[in-house]
């Protein structure tokens, strides 16, 4: 598939570089000293706006930057949660420690999906669809089984400390806060890094065109292959996260097809292929969710479904006015770079 | 377990799966076609198992009489949506596309809750709980009409799309897009129409499926995936490919659902799913494209 619009991968100028840059420190240190400023609700919604731009960043490892369109990711997300979860519950192992389990696995979960259809050249809406079978066979085989209490879903004890139990993950949602703030900000930093490599490079040829990779040497199957196990493996954090942040893992939710659209709307949104457009599709997905929430409550709308239907109507108008993404149009009209990065 | 229960199950899985068939048939040829993936497919299918509802329910109007009704309606919706909003992402990248569908799916699921509400709404026919006995074989009325309408509604599309001047029109589109315009063909027009077509197929499957489950506003995904896995299975782009695949899926299912539990019975649909996309990508009956 061909991006056309971010066809050219040219090197900001100078100055854009630079004003990107102060953009980026602005918008951290903004979010870093946000719970002093911010009440408790704003906190919540701050935490799911950065779950939402981690997970599009790991996503957008495979799509926006590798070309390979996965709608399963909440397999990813959804093993690191029952790895770490179970870990913790049965033996008392710190999550950090389960996330160190639940990453080679969720790569090998990767490897093995990426591997059955590169070796087998599926490819395309094909290969976007054999991610869902795989996330879907997850959901209905976690349903049915015992150890991770199948469908009537697993719940973490939760203790009420007095203080933040960083290790164990148990604690306020500030704590959880600066957790996923400093997950985003490794996984920005981390994408920038691949992105400006070697293998970066690679990626964004087999993007491109793959057949004048092969033509120009590149192992395609292996890049692809580590496109996929490194989004994967990212992807898994944020299952670790969800789970030691609500508590409670059902399949029915965690493997639904729904959270993988959860997260890849954001950076659909935002603009694929981008490193900002994940963090802007997060930030304006939920916070247009949040302010149809806070609307009907304002106009007295008690009618289910009502929100929805204007969120999609958005979503509707987004893709229809802006089809590379709202990032590259942004960041051509505030000069900060071409809005391919 | 005696073969008679075997028997049963097949033939109901096989009647169901006529109806899946149906309903995969016009993903297929959407995609065959215009080339974009209905993201929304279980969704409109929705729409016309609403519509056979409220028929049903205020003026007493049964399913299959409606069944062509529906189908005109759903042929206009699908018409207007093709070219009214689904035209200019014809070129564009497939995530764009799924994106736009999705937002599609998401406006028909929450308007359908917004009028319906969450309840599940059912169709109780005159017939529902009548059979029919062939020697040891019992066959479901509900099902076996279900599933005879669903052969005539696919026998008249071959028929269409082989025999009639537009129906060439279409496959010449789909065979090669520059080619159909060079020799002054309205491709967009033609696109419209097998959205139209594609959209029909699914809203008559969705009348005869009132008669075998309940809907819901949520149903919608869990169609929309299953029409994928039969279409996949069967061969996408494939017409013969997208009923042998249903009946092949509702097979399954119906075996699933006696031999293991009902509620694992789309795991070995997707079982399915991914032995055919490893061994025969292209599909059961599918043809091998670049």
């Amino acid at each position: 598939m061909t991006l056309p619009s971010m066809a050219s991968a040219r090197l900001p100028a100078e100055g854009a570089s630079r004003r990107n840059l102060a953009l980026l420190a602005a918008l951290f240190g903004a979010l870093v000293i946000a719970p002093w400023v911010v009440n408790d609700y704003l906190i919540t919604v701050l935490i799911l706006i950065l779950y939402l731009a981690y997970t599009g960043q790991a996503w957008n490892i495979m799509m926006g930057f590798a070309g390979q369109l996965s709608l399963g990711h909440a397999l990813y997300a959804g093993l690191g949660a029952y790895i770490a979860a179970v870990l913790f519950k049965q033996f008392g192992i710190a999550p950090w420690l389960g996330f160190l389990a639940a990453l080679p696995v969720a790569a090998a979960a990767g490897a093995i999906i990426g591997f059955l259809a590169f070796r087998f050249g599926v490819a395309g809406v094909y290969f976007a669809i054999l991610t869902i079978a795989f996330a879907e066979f997850a959901r209905i085989g976690f349903d049915h089984l015992s150890v991770v209490n199948a469908s009537a879903g697993l719940f973490l004890p939760v203790t009420q400390h007095g203080y933040n139990d960083l290790w164990n993950l148990r604690g306020g949602p500030t704590m959880f806060y600066y957790v996923i703030l400093a997950a985003t900000m490794l996984a920005f930093i981390l994408c920038r890094g691949l992105l400006n490599s070697r293998i970066g490079y690679f990626w964004l040829a087999i993007r491109e065109d793959e057949q004048a990779a092969r033509a120009a040497g590149i192992d395609t199957f292996r890049y692809k292959m580590y496109a996929v196990m490194i989004s994967a493996a990212v992807t898994s954090f944020a299952g670790v996260f969800y789970a030691f942040y609500y508590n409670n893992l059902f399949p029915e939710q965690v493997f639904s097809i729904s959270r993988s659209i959860e997260m890849i709307l954001g950076p659909i949104i935002g603009g694929v292929g981008t490193l900002f457009g994940p963090i802007l599709g997060a930030f304006v997905l939920t916070g247009l969710a949040e302010t149809l929430n806070s609307a009907m409550v304002a106009f007295g709308v008690d009618l289910p479904g009502a929100k929805q239907v204007l969120y999609g109507i958005c979503l509707l108008l987004v893709v229809m006015a802006l089809p590379s993404g709202i990032w590259p149009w942004l960041s051509r009209r505030l000069g900060l770079t071409d809005g391919s990065r | 377990m005696p073969f008679d229960v075997y028997l049963n199950v097949a033939v109901a899985g096989i009647l169901t799966g006529l109806v899946y068939g149906l309903m995969a048939l016009g993903l297929s040829v959407i995609f065959g076609v215009v080339r974009v993936v209905n993201f929304a497919h279980g969704e409109m299918m929705s729409i016309a198992m609403y519509l056979a509802v409220v028929l049903f329910s205020g003026f007493h109007l049964d399913p299959l009489i409606m069944l062509v009704p529906i189908a005109a309606v759903m042929f206009v919706f699908g018409y207007a949506l093709q070219a009214g909003v689904i035209n200019p992402f014809i070129t564009r990248p497939e995530h764009s596309q799924f994106l736009l569908l999705v937002a599609l799916a998401i406006i028909i699921v929450n308007v359908l809750l917004i009028i319906f509400g969450p309840d599940a709404r059912t169709i109780q026919t005159s017939y529902a709980y009548d059979s029919f006995q062939i020697g040891r074989l019992i066959v479901d009325a509900s099902k076996l009409y279900a599933g005879g309408a669903a052969i005539l509604f696919a026998v008249l599309l071959f028929a269409f799309f082989r025999y009639t001047l537009v129906g060439k029109a279409v496959r010449a589109c789909a065979d090669n897009y520059t080619g159909a315009l060079v020799v002054g063909l309205n491709v967009n027009r033609l696109y419209a129409l097998t959205f139209g077509i594609g959209a029909a197929c699914v809203g008559a499957a969705g009348v005869m499926m009132t008669l075998i489950v309940d809907v819901t506003p949520i149903i919608g995904p869990t169609y929309t995936l299953l029409a994928f896995v039969i279409v996949i299975t069967g061969g996408l782009g494939s017409m013969l490919g997208a009923l042998v695949g249903g009946i092949l899926i509702g097979l399954t299912e119906a075996f699933a659902g006696l031999l293991f539990t009902p509620s694992a019975k789309s795991m070995f649909a997707f079982g399915i799913l991914v032995l055919v996309l490893l061994f025969r990508p292209q599909g059961i009956l599918g043809k091998r494209t670049a």
